[in-house]
C-alpha cells in the first residue's frame, strides 16, 4: 500500500519536471533570437526564425546549409507553410523573416500595425506549362489558348485552335486532362494571374491562390503532385514550377509572349523576363507577361519580407547578413536548383536597401 | 458519496486512514485541474476561432455562409458544397464500415474462441495504429488509380438508368467522394470495432444461456439476447465513428479531388471542410482565411452536436438496461 503511494508521488513528480522541462524549452526558443548581442559583425551567433513561401524552400534550404561556412556561429531557420502562413507569423512575431510569393496583400496591411516592412527579392523562376503527348515534341501555346484548355473548353487535342498555334504539327485526337493544384499555392494566383493579363476576355475564372477549376480537372497536391498526374496520364496538360517539372522529366510547351514569340522556359528567359518588370520603390514587381522578345510570360517572383525596425543590433546584423547572403554570393546556387537568379538592376537595388534594415528612424511607427 | 465509500474501504487500515485526507485532497485537486485545463483549452479555442472567423461572418451573411459558391478568386465563401461533401463521405463511410465492423464484433463474441480472438483483435487495432496520412498516401497513390477502372466500368453500365446514373456517373479520376469514403470507412473500422466489442461482451452470460436454453439458434439468440441488449452502445459506437470520419482531414484532402462542388455523382470529385482547410490554409488571406477559420468553428460544433447525441443515445440505453 505504502510502496503504491509513493510510486503515484514518483510518477506525479516526474510528469511535473517533464512540464517544467518542456515549458523552459519552450520559451528559450522563443527568445534565442536576442541571445549574445555583444559579438563583433564579423562573427555573428543566433537565431534567425523565416518561414512561409514553399516556392523558396529549397533556395533557403541550401542558402542555410551554403551560409554556414559564411556565419558559422548563426543558426538559420525555414520553415515552409506556405506564403500566407509565413506573412502571419512575421506580423505575429514568431519569426524574424517571412517568405512570401506576393507582396502584402491590402486585406493583411492591418496586421502589421504600421510598421515598415522591406521586400528584398531573392527570386525568381519560370513555371511550365507541361504537358504528356508522346509524340508531340514542341507544342506551341498561347495564353488565350492556355485559358479555354484550364476552362474546360478546349477538350482534345486536336482542336483546331491549338492546331492554329501549331502549324505543320499532326495532333492526336486524345481528351484533354487538366492538372491543377489541390492545395492553394502561388503557382496558382501567378499562373492564374498570367491568364488575366495574357487572355482578358477569355479567362473568367480570376486570379487567386485556390480558384474555382472545373469539376473536371484532377487536383495534385504541390507541384510534385500535380507533375505526377501530368507524368502518368496521356493527354495530361498542367502547371508545374520549372524545378519540379525538370526533376519529374516532363515536358514543356514554349508560351507565347508579350511580343508575340514564343519563348521556351529557362533560368534565362525568366531572368529576361524580370529584368523587363517594372520595379516599385519598394522592389515589389511582377515579372508576368514581362515585355521583350526573349522574356518568359510566367515568371514569378518571391520575396523575403523583413521589418525595417529590429529589436536589437545583433538582430540587425544576421539579418543583414543573411538576406545579403541570399541576394549576392547565394544567387550563384539558384541555376542548378531550378530557380533564375535576379537580373542584376533588381539585385544592385536589393543590396542597397541591405542598409534600411535597423534603420528604425525612417519607419512609420 | 463516492468518498463516503471510500473511507468505508480505508476503515481496516487505521494507521493509513490518518494519512489519507492530504494525499487524497492533493489528488483531487491535480485531477481537477487537469479537468479544468481541458475544458478552458476548448473554450478558449472556440473563442479565438470564432473570433478569427468573424470577418467571414461579417461579410457573407447568414446567406452568404450556407450558400453554394467558394470562389477566392471572386471573393465568394460559401460553406454548403464542404459541408455537403463531409456529410456524404462520413455516411459513405458509416454504411460501408458499421455492418463490417459489428460483424466483426459479433464474430470475436459469439463465434471465434478467445484464444482466436485475440490475435483477431490485434491486428484490427492496427489499423488504427496506421497514421492518417499513411492512409491519404496509399489512398492516391495505390486505392485511387486501381478503384479508377472499377469506377469507369460501373459509370459505363449505369449511364441512362435513372437513379443509379445519378449517383454513379461516368468519373473523371480515382479522387472523389466514394474514395474518400471508403478511406474513411477503413479508418474507423477498428473503432467501432472495438466499442462494439467491448459493448457486446458486457451481455450477461445468464442471458445468452437463458436463450439458448429455450432453444434458441446462435442467430436467435444473437437477435434476442444480444442486441436488446447492446443496441444503445453501438448506436453510440458509430456515432463517435461517425464524428472521426467528419473530422478527418489529411487522408479526405488527399483523395477526395479537392473540387467544391455539390452533385449526386458519387464517383466526381468533391471537398470537405476538414480537407480544405488543410489544403487552401498556406496561402489564404483576408476573408479567404476568416472562412477557412469559420470553416472550423462549423464543424467544431456539427461535432459537438453529433457528440452530444451519442452520449445521449449511450446513457439512454444504459438506463434502460438497469432499468429492466
Amino acid at each position: 500500500m505504502k510502496g503504491r503511494r509513493s510510486r503515484q508521488v514518483t510518477t506525479a513528480g516526474v510528469a511535473l519536471v517533464a512540464t517544467a522541462l518542456f515549458l523552459a524549452a519552450c520559451s528559450s526558443s522563443g527568445s534565442s533570437s536576442s541571445s549574445s548581442p555583444g559579438s563583433s559583425s564579423s562573427h555573428l551567433s543566433g537565431t534567425l526564425n523565416g518561414s512561409g513561401s514553399t516556392f523558396q524552400l529549397t533556395f533557403q534550404q541550401q542558402a542555410i546549409s551554403g551560409f554556414k561556412s559564411v556565419q558559422p556561429g548563426m543558426t538559420v531557420n525555414y520553415g515552409g507553410g506556405g506564403s500566407g502562413k509565413g506573412r502571419t507569423d512575421l506580423a505575429s512575431g514568431v519569426t524574424n523573416y517571412a517568405g512570401s510569393d506576393s507582396p502584402i496583400p491590402a486585406a493583411e496591411q492591418a496586421n502589421f500595425k504600421g510598421k515598415t516592412v522591406l521586400y528584398f527579392p531573392d527570386v525568381i523562376g519560370p513555371i511550365t506549362v507541361s504537358y504528356n503527348l508522346p509524340s508531340v515534341k514542341n507544342l506551341k501555346l498561347s495564353a488565350p489558348v492556355i485559358a479555354n484548355i484550364f476552362q474546360g473548353k478546349i477538350t482534345t487535342w486536336n482542336n483546331s485552335a491549338i492546331a492554329a498555334d501549331n502549324p505543320g504539327v499532326s495532333l492526336p485526337k486524345t481528351p484533354i486532362v487538366v492538372a491543377r493544384r489541390s492545395d492553394s499555392s502561388g503557382t496558382t494566383q501567378n499562373f492564374s494571374e498570367f491568364l488575366v493579363k495574357g487572355a482578358p476576355g477569355v479567362w473568367t475564372l480570376g486570379t487567386s491562390s485556390t480558384i474555382n477549376w472545373p469539376a473536371t480537372s484532377r487536383g495534385g497536391n504541390g507541384n510534385g503532385g500535380v507533375a505526377s498526374i501530368v507524368k502518368s496520364t496521356v493527354g495530361a496538360i498542367g502547371y508545374v514550377d520549372y524545378a519540379d517539372a525538370n526533376a519529374s522529366g516532363l515536358t514543356f510547351a514554349t508560351i507565347k509572349n508579350q511580343a508575340g514569340d514564343y519563348v521556351a522556359p529557362s533560368v534565362s528567359s525568366a531572368t529576361a523576363a524580370a529584368s523587363k518588370a517594372t520595379v516599385a520603390p519598394n522592389l515589389t514587381f511582377s515579372a508576368i507577361w514581362a515585355p521583350g522578345a526573349s522574356s518568359y510570360p510566367i515568371t514569378y517572383q518571391s520575396w523575403v519580407l523583413v521589418y525595417q525596425a529590429q529589436p536589437n543590433t545583433n538582430d540587425t546584423k544576421m539579418l543583414q547578413a543573411y538576406t545579403g547572403y541570399l541576394i549576392g554570393a547565394g544567387q550563384k546556387l539558384l541555376p542548378q536548383l531550378g530557380y533564375a537568379p535576379l537580373p542584376s538592376n533588381i539585385q544592385q537595388m536589393a543590396q542597397a536597401q541591405l542598409s534600411k534594415i535597423g534603420s528604425a528612424a525612417a519607419s512609420s511607427s | 458519496m463516492s468518498t463516503i465509500t471510500r473511507e468505508d474501504q480505508a476503515v481496516p487500515a487505521s494507521a493509513l486512514s490518518e494519512r489519507r485526507p492530504l494525499g487524497d485532497r492533493g489528488f483531487q485537486v491535480l485531477a481537477l485541474a487537469a479537468g479544468l485545463l481541458v475544458l478552458v483549452i476548448l473554450v478558449l479555442i472556440a473563442i479565438s476561432t470564432t473570433q478569427q472567423a468573424s470577418s467571414w461572418f461579417s461579410t457573407e451573411g447568414v446567406t452568404g455562409v450556407f450558400s453554394t459558391t467558394w470562389n477566392p478568386a471572386a471573393g465568394k465563401f460559401g460553406a454548403l458544397a464542404f459541408i455537403y461533401g463531409t456529410l456524404i463521405t462520413a455516411a459513405i463511410a458509416i454504411v460501408m464500415a458499421v455492418p463490417v465492423s459489428v460483424g466483426i464484433a459479433l464474430l470475436l463474441t459469439e463465434v471465434v474462441p478467445p484464444r482466436w480472438a485475440r490475435p483477431i483483435v490485434y491486428v484490427i487495432d492496427l489499423l488504427a495504429v496506421v497514421p492518417s496520412v499513411v492512409w491519404g498516401l496509399w489512398g492516391i497513390l495505390v486505392f485511387a488509380p486501381w478503384i479508377a477502372g472499377i469506377y469507369s466500368s460501373i459509370g459505363s453500365a449505369v449511364t441512362g438508368v435513372p437513379v443509379l446514373g445519378a449517383l454513379f456517373g461516368p468519373p473523371t479520376s480515382g479522387a472523389s467522394f466514394f474514395t474518400a469514403g471508403i478511406i474513411l470507412a477503413f479508418m474507423i473500422t477498428p473503432i467501432v470495432t472495438s466499442l462494439s466489442r467491448e459493448v457486446i461482451a458486457t451481455v450477461p452470460a445468464i442471458e445468452r444461456e437463458g436463450a439458448y436454453a429455450l432453444g434458441a439458434t446462435r442467430l436467435e439468440m444473437i437477435r434476442g439476447a444480444v442486441w436488446p441488449h447492446s443496441q444503445g452502445g453501438i448506436v453510440g459506437a458509430v456515432l463517435l465513428g461517425l464524428g472521426r470520419a467528419m473530422g478527418e482531414t489529411i487522408a479526405a484532402a488527399l483523395v477526395i479531388g479537392s473540387s467544391a462542388t455539390i452533385t449526386s455523382h458519387l464517383f466526381a470529385p468533391g471537398d470537405s471542410m476538414p480537407a480544405v482547410i488543410a489544403n487552401e490554409f498556406g496561402e489564404a488571406s483576408g476573408v479567404f482565411r476568416a472562412g477557412l477559420m469559420g470553416l472550423g468553428v462549423l464543424l467544431f460544433i456539427m461535432t459537438i452536436i453529433i457528440n452530444i447525441i451519442a452520449r445521449g443515445i449511450v446513457q439512454r440505453s444504459a438506463r434502460r438496461q438497469r432499468g429492466a
